[in-house]
């Protein structure tokens, strides 16, 4: 296959539709509208559903639904949507839904505005809404990337029967980069006999449901949880380490700003100074093991966001003190340049 | 000798749980029976609301899935798009229905969407402790208006119905009571007529159930059962506000 | 190490986006890393629309096109906007038929380009970004003007390659000159 020049968002679709996703609930936001424009326009082409809700809260619920239908199931939007969605995705994990969400996050808080920021990774890490529950967590850094990231959430969503974030900003939703489709074949849901779909020949009906009246079976419910979300943490730690073998100072940066980062490590390294980068692609789970295995050799790191530092506490509890972790970031929808990465690197390591 | 009067089997062995005198009973084996009258027990797909009938899971023998407060129509509509041959239905109270979830009500019905609302209006919040629903009467008391509903400060009771039966997508709008076993068998039917027009592919249907709560109301059965004729009849009037013409319902 | 960031800008309308993508289309049939970004959002309202072309020959870091190395201007408001922030020692190309230097900078290589005459003389306004494109190839010879050519069925739909003869004209014009300033300096045509 030749390679195409292809938009993020349109990636985030096309990854989606070579995951066997045929079906999508969504409302319009910026900056990620050209996702949804490219799967209404590419769904009912092969055989799949394209609905345009009334609003963010009715997209995640009828995500819900298609899930507990059985589906492979997509939604997206961006920052203020994904606060509209939190109470359905705490249903959707309540109930042991696998879907996929993706944020092309934007400034925030509030309408903020509609620029690449990182300041949904607390909520997407840590939860957003209620209860004890975990979303894994992925952050591509390439339109190619995308792509994959696209398929892996599909299939980790109905291994875990877990909601899967996929988060990009601005610049990775609308910028063009060269991909190669891979004429591979589209990859199907696995079998779900737990699903709602009419009972059909099964012996017994199912039931999707989140209520657990009495506490100890609620407790139960959790614990067991607790038991899936371990055995994540332990199998599904990702990150892409970069020049990290005799690093002295290791940058940690994800999405867009990493490859900045990247930039500023070869920059930092043809002035004489050993840096290196981890990446983490799975935000959730956070790739401890390898910063921990950083941390043995490196003196020192400096995390950089574009938010005011949300992914340096997870940083700072992985190093545990080992070692320094510095800061620096660009909130409300900037983006950090090589240049003032560099500078901070000279400061650190001077 | 063939049996008269059974169990319907959309309906489990489970005892209802609902108060003493409450007719959502009678509604769930309205639903029930209908389902089995179709034929289509093992091709249904029901969504419970957040309400008393958060149980109702427990109750309907066929898949059921327990929808978030307010949501069960996004919910209905995410598996009909899935499963476009499968009954769908929801079951939702006045405050699910009609107070916290009337964006996905209304926009469920202007999409058209082949599922099938059976809404219980009783005028009241019945389980979280007899507040005010956005169907409950002018003067009524509740616990959140102790001195009963003032339309200053609390408003005007909402009628569903008529606001859906101008909704293009809705194809089949109709209100029954339960209030007498005449108006039972009314309802019955116009349950059944709903569930015919979604798998006949018409559109939205909507049937929304005159309810009493004889616990929140204050009153014994026969009592409800006569307040709801003699108040909830003159707001809220009975009959279909909307249904396909007769070759199109065939 | 080459790494070369474009910045080019103009109203909506003037083909901005699709020059952009021409450009990293033809980058990409090069063998080079490319990445393309248009600005988006309200800043699209009012007219001006702009996009960053990077091309390079190892991995690109930010798609970002902060302080280009080279700016395509192609009406006045871009010109006044965006002289300022092309690095000392980068080129500005500009449609000297709606804009002037109005900047007056020593320490970048100014071009004027007369591309919607040009463009007009080929029957086609609507290819004068084209023209310019083809003068900045020209001129750096950073991709061969063939690249860009052949690269005209990547960024035309279909049923658009109709115009691909008038494009092909506009870049192998606009490259014509872009080599005569090479040998000649700084110019305006």
């Amino acid at each position: 296959m030749p390679k195409v020049l292809m938009k993020g968002n349109e990636a985030f679709g096309e990854g989606a539709i070579r995951a066997g996703c045929r079906c999508t609930f969504a409302y319009p936001i910026t900056p990620q509208s050209e996702l949804t424009h490219f799967l209404a326009r590419r769904l009912p082409e092969i055989g799949g559903v394209f609905v345009q809700a009334e609003s963010e809260v009715s997209a995640i619920n009828m995500v819900y639904g298609a899930a507990a239908a059985g589906a492979r199931v997509l939604t997206s939007t961006s920052s203020p949507g994904i606060s509209l969605m939190q109470e359905g995705l705490s249903y959707i994990a309540g109930a042991r839904l696998p879907c996929v969400v993706v944020n092309v996050m934007r400034g925030g808080p509030g309408l903020g505005n509609i620029a690449p920021a990182q300041g949904d990774y607390w909520q997407a890490v840590k939860g957003g809404g209620h209860g004890d529950y975990r979303l894994i967590v992925l952050a591509p850094a390439s339109v190619p990337e995308i792509i994959a990231l696209m398929e892996l959430a599909f299939d980790l969503a109905d291994k875990y029967r877990n909601p899967v974030m996929v988060v990009g900003d601005g610049v990775l939703g609308q910028m063009m980069e060269p991909v190669e489709l891979e004429s591979g074949e589209i990859r199907t849901a696995p079998e779900k006999p737990w699903a709602t779909t009419g009972q059909g020949d099964r012996p017994q009906r199912n039931v999707i449901n989140s209520l657990h009246i009495v506490p100890e079976d609620n407790e139960r419910f959790n614990l067991d949880q607790a038991a899936v979300f371990a055995e994540i943490r332990r199998r599904e730690q990702r990150s892409e380490e970069y020049r990290t073998e005799d690093a002295e100072l290791v940058l940690m940066a994800f999405g867009t700003v990493a490859r900045v980062a990247k930039a500023a490590v070869d920059r930092a390294r043809a002035r004489g100074i050993r840096a290196g980068l981890i990446r983490p692609i799975t935000l959730w789970p956070f790739p401890d093991e390898s910063v921990r295995r950083a941390a043995a050799q490196a003196q020192q790191f400096l995390v950089v966001e574009m938010n005011l530092g949300q992914m340096l506490e997870d940083v700072r509890l992985s190093v545990n003190g080992k070692r320094p972790v510095h800061f620096y970031g660009r909130p409300g929808g900037t983006v950090p340049t090589v240049r003032e990465i560099l500078d901070e690197v000279s400061r650190i390591m001077g | 000798m063939p049996k008269a009067f059974q169990r319907p089997q959309a309906l489990t062995d489970k005892a209802f749980h609902y108060c003493p005198g409450c007719t959502h009973g009678i509604i769930h084996r309205l639903v029930a029976e209908a389902i089995d009258q179709l034929g289509m027990r093992t091709k249904t797909v029901g969504i419970c609301p957040v309400g008393c009938a958060v149980f109702a899971y427990d109750y309907f023998n066929c898949d059921m899935i327990q929808a978030a407060h307010g949501r069960a129509l996004a919910v209905a509509t995410g598996v009909k798009r899935v499963l476009p041959d499968r009954l769908v239905f929801t079951y939702q109270g006045d405050g699910d229905l009609a107070a916290i979830g009337t964006a996905e009500t209304v926009h469920a019905a202007a999409r058209g969407e082949k599922i099938t609302a059976i809404y219980v209006n009783n005028a009241v919040y019945g389980m979280t402790g007899g507040q005010m629903a956005p169907t409950t009467l002018l003067g009524q008391k509740t616990t959140t208006t102790p001195l009963g509903r003032e339309r200053e400060t609390a408003g005007f009771p909402l009628r569903v119905a008529e606001m859906l039966s101008t909704v293009e997508g809705a194809v089949y709008v109709s209100r029954v009571s339960v209030h007498s076993p005449r108006h039972v068998r009314q309802a019955g039917r116009a349950i059944r007529k709903a569930f015919e027009i979604q798998l006949r592919g018409l559109g939205f249907s909507l049937v929304e159930v005159l309810s009493i709560c004889p616990t929140n109301w204050g009153l014994n059965s026969l009592e409800a059962l006569k307040w709801l004729e003699k108040e909830m009849l003159p707001v809220y009037p009975l009959g279909e506000l909307r249904a396909p013409a007769e070759e199109d319902a065939g | 190490m080459m790494l070369v960031e474009i910045l080019i800008a103009g109203f909506g309308g003037q083909g901005i986006i699709s020059t952009g993508q021409l450009l990293a289309y033809a980058g990409m049939r090069a063998g080079l890393h490319v990445a393309w970004i248009p600005s988006y959002g309200p800043e699209m309202r009012g007219g001006t629309a702009n996009c960053g072309v990077t091309l390079s020959d190892t991995e690109i870091g930010s798609p970002l096109v902060t302080e280009p190395g080279v700016l395509i201007a192609m009406n006045q408001p871009s010109f006044d906007k965006y002289a300022g922030t092309v690095v000392p020692r980068g080129v500005i190309l500009y449609n000297s038929s709606l804009a002037k230097d109005s900047h007056g900078r020593r320490d970048v290589l100014m071009v004027g380009v007369d591309a919607n005459r040009i463009a007009e003389e080929l029957g086609n306004v609507q290819v004068a970004a084209n023209v310019v494109l083809g003068a900045y190839l020209g001129l750096s010879g950073v991709i061969s003007v063939s690249a860009a050519v052949e690269a005209l069925e990547d960024v035309l739909p279909p049923h658009r390659h109709r115009l691909i003869p008038a494009n092909r004209a506009a870049l192998e014009r606009g490259a014509a000159f872009g080599v005569s300033c090479r040998e000649g300096g700084s110019a305006v045509g």
